[in-house]
């Protein structure tokens, strides 16, 4: 019978702190288990009693045959940490005990936290990867372990380290490449790993320019395809200010690059000057003659 | 106990006589706020002609105010209808007039000018529009010419759109609890300025959209005393442009009404920005800006509309800057007509006197709102 109620852990802390409860050599315990594991405990004595096991997050109850040996099976207790164990009968005082349940070696599971899930090319140290790792039951794995992260660009460059846990934590940082596209960062430990995919943009525009035709009573206005400092296109939706001064008066239009490039219509006025910028990011000037 | 009920009945009687008092002669004001024709006085001057259509216009008597106007066979009751209200769904769609005001401009015997100022009660405060009425004497009595703006006409055409729109799909309920969610757009200030002002602390700046994907913005900003003790926190709240696409700049205006600048060591900026579905159309051209100088000093424009749906609501945003770049002054205007496709629409922004003899330049951006659609 196993249960969680919380106020069984209250008792048996009280039925330990009971005077002349001290303790006693009759419970044989193991020093610690793994989580999960079976484990058995004997008692000395005779008649009927109740068994407690009380750690923090489980409490198991065990009417007892004194004197035998209890057995519990494979998962009865799973949480690690420090458990205390009670044994009252009605002919004795009560024994009480104590052992450890610690995490499993071996990981079973890697939380993996990736952070940002999208960032522009090039940063040094931008990318950082923090995993703990985990065992079958969700316990921290204390011991130190090794850890690989690697993280692949989609053009196939790869960067790899080895981070050893350290109180069942390890983390690293990466830099982001000078090529955009999604990358894949995966943590491995123990024959498992997690994969997260994080999104490398273009930075800003760089090398802005555009160039100027007559359209009828307008100027057509026109960017090269626009790209950052590394080449990667500026995606579309980004958006491009023109911005036209003549004789004291301006006109301002911004427009989304559309297929890489941003185009629009302006008024002609002899002597015009014509900019173009994306953001902080200037780019050339043109004066309009016509 | 029979006191009592002296004085109640006392009270239920007068209460009958002052509700047969007011029911039998009301007052001028109150009956004009029912729709009656209380505030209505007998046109027999140009002002008051053009004051009875104001106060026509005000209560929505719209027939009698069409059927008063000396030029009315020129166009129709919907038609007058639709040069107040607009066309299209906008600003005054739903809102009401507040009150209006008369100026006379020129009077001679048989005819004159008059100044109509409406004031319009919409969400975003007061907008005001302003028409110039020229006034013939008939008989008796003067009638108002109205200065028709029809319906602007879209000649026939296909406008090509192949709009961009991103849309977000944020991480549920059933993933890892390690996996990502979708990053916040990430933005930055680029730009930041208190200035004390009569009315308070006024912190004006530039927000710039750094990243790859559309962002919903705001600002708010908190005055730090001595100590680091807070004075105050404020928001940009509409005086923004909440909606900012990949490398797009903002200006925004916090207002600290009453504080002092004196009593402030520092100010802690807290810029805010989420992933919103967004459109990158309308594109909207600022075109002829013109810094006007005081008196009366304004930024004024035309708003194209280059793309093919209708804008409802445009939003403009004015920033102001010194010969060394720095900002010096942000205002707005919300434009109470509909931006029809290819067709400019006028804006007028208003600049403090004090601050028009500073200005060097200027840059405007324009917020759109279009009915059915985001931001």
């Amino acid at each position: 019978m196993r249960t969680r109620a919380p106020w069984l852990l209250t008792g048996v802390a009280a039925l330990a702190a009971l005077p002349g409860l001290a303790q006693s050599g009759g419970l044989t315990l193991p020093n610690k288990i793994e989580a999960g594991a079976a484990f058995s405990i004997q008692s000395s004595g005779t008649g009927k009693g109740t068994l407690y096991i009380a750690g923090l997050g489980q409490v198991l109850e065990r009417d007892v045959q004194v004197g035998e040996t209890v057995q519990f099976p494979a998962g009865a207790l799973y949480n690690a940490g420090h458990y205390m164990v009670v044994l009252t009968s009605a002919n004795a005082p009560a024994e009480t005990g104590a052992f450890d349940v610690v995490p499993e070696s071996k990981p079973a599971d890697i939380s993996f936290l990736a952070r940002p899930s999208r960032l522009a090319v090039g940063i040094h140290g931008g990318i950082t990867g923090a995993v703990y790792l985990l065992d079958a039951y969700k316990n921290l794995v204390s011991a130190p372990t090794p850890v690989d992260f690697q993280l692949t660009s989609a053009s196939g460059e790869t960067q790899s380290r080895t981070v050893n846990t350290r109180d069942g934590a390890a983390w690293t940082e990466m830099d982001s490449t000078a090529k955009q596209g999604a990358d894949n960062f995966v943590a491995r430990s123990g024959g498992i790993s997690s994969t997260r995919v994080i999104g490398q943009v273009p930075g800003d525009p760089c090398g802005l320019k555009m160039s100027a035709k007559p359209a009828g009573q307008q100027v057509q206005l026109e960017t090269d395809p626009v790209r950052d400092c590394s080449g990667n296109a500026v995606p579309d939706g980004t958006i491009v200010t023109f911005t036209e001064a003549y004789n004291g008066t301006q006109s301002t239009v911004d427009v989304p690059l559309k297929r890489g490039i941003a185009q629009v219509e302006m008024p002609a006025h002899p002597g015009a000057t014509i900019t173009v910028a994306s953001g902080v990011i200037l780019g050339n000037q043109i004066r309009w003659e016509r | 106990m029979k006191t009592g009920g002296l004085l109640a009945g006392i009270l239920a009687a007068a209460t009958v006589a002052l509700v047969v008092l007011g029911t039998v002669w009301p007052a001028r004001s109150a009956l004009a706020y029912t729709g009656g024709q209380g505030l209505l006085r007998s046109s027999s001057t140009p002002e008051a002609a053009v004051q009875n259509l104001g106060d026509e216009i005000r209560t929505q008597a719209w027939q009698r105010a069409y059927d008063s106007l000396a030029n009315k066979a020129q166009f129709t009751e919907p038609e007058f209808v639709g040069d107040l209200t607009g066309y299209y769904p906008n600003l005054r769609t739903y809102s009401g007039v507040d009150h209006v005001e008369v100026f006379p401009l020129h009077a001679s015997d048989n005819d004159a000018d008059v100044q109509l100022k409406i004031y319009w009660a919409t969400v975003v405060g007061t907008s005001v529009s302003t028409r110039d009425l020229h006034v013939v004497r008939n008989g008796d009595h003067w009638e108002a010419e109205w200065p028709i703006v029809k319906r602007p006409v879209v000649p026939p055409q296909v406008i090509p759109v192949n709009y961009l729109r991103w849309d977000v799909i944020y991480r549920g309920p059933g993933d890892d609890w390690g996996a990502q969610d979708v990053e916040s757009p990430h933005v930055r200030i680029v730009d930041m300025h208190p200035v004390q002002r009569a009315e308070g602390v006024v912190i004006l700046g530039e927000l710039l959209n750094e990243d790859v994907v559309p962002a919903y913005v705001s600002v708010t900003a908190t005055l730090l005393g001595d100590n680091q003790a807070p004075i105050g926190t404020e928001g940009s709240f509409d005086k923004i442009s909440h909606l900012l696409l990949p490398k797009q700049v903002t200006p925004f205006f916090i207002q600290f009404p009453g504080a002092s600048l004196s009593a402030v060591r520092s100010i802690r900026m807290t810029p805010f920005s989420t992933l919103v579905s967004a459109s990158a159309d309308p594109v909207i051209e600022i075109d002829n800006q013109r810094i006007n100088p005081a008196p009366g000093a304004s930024l004024s424009g035309q708003l194209i509309n280059q793309s093919g749906q209708v804008v409802n609501v445009a939003h403009v945003l004015g920033t102001f800057y010194d010969s060394t770049g720095h900002v010096v002054w942000i205002a707005d205007q919300y434009v109470d007509h509909a931006l029809l496709p290819q067709t400019a629409v006028p804006f007028d922004i208003h600049i403090p006197e004090d601050l028009a003899r500073k200005i060097s330049s200027e840059r405007a951006v324009v917020a759109s709102y279009t009915a059915g659609g985001s931001l």
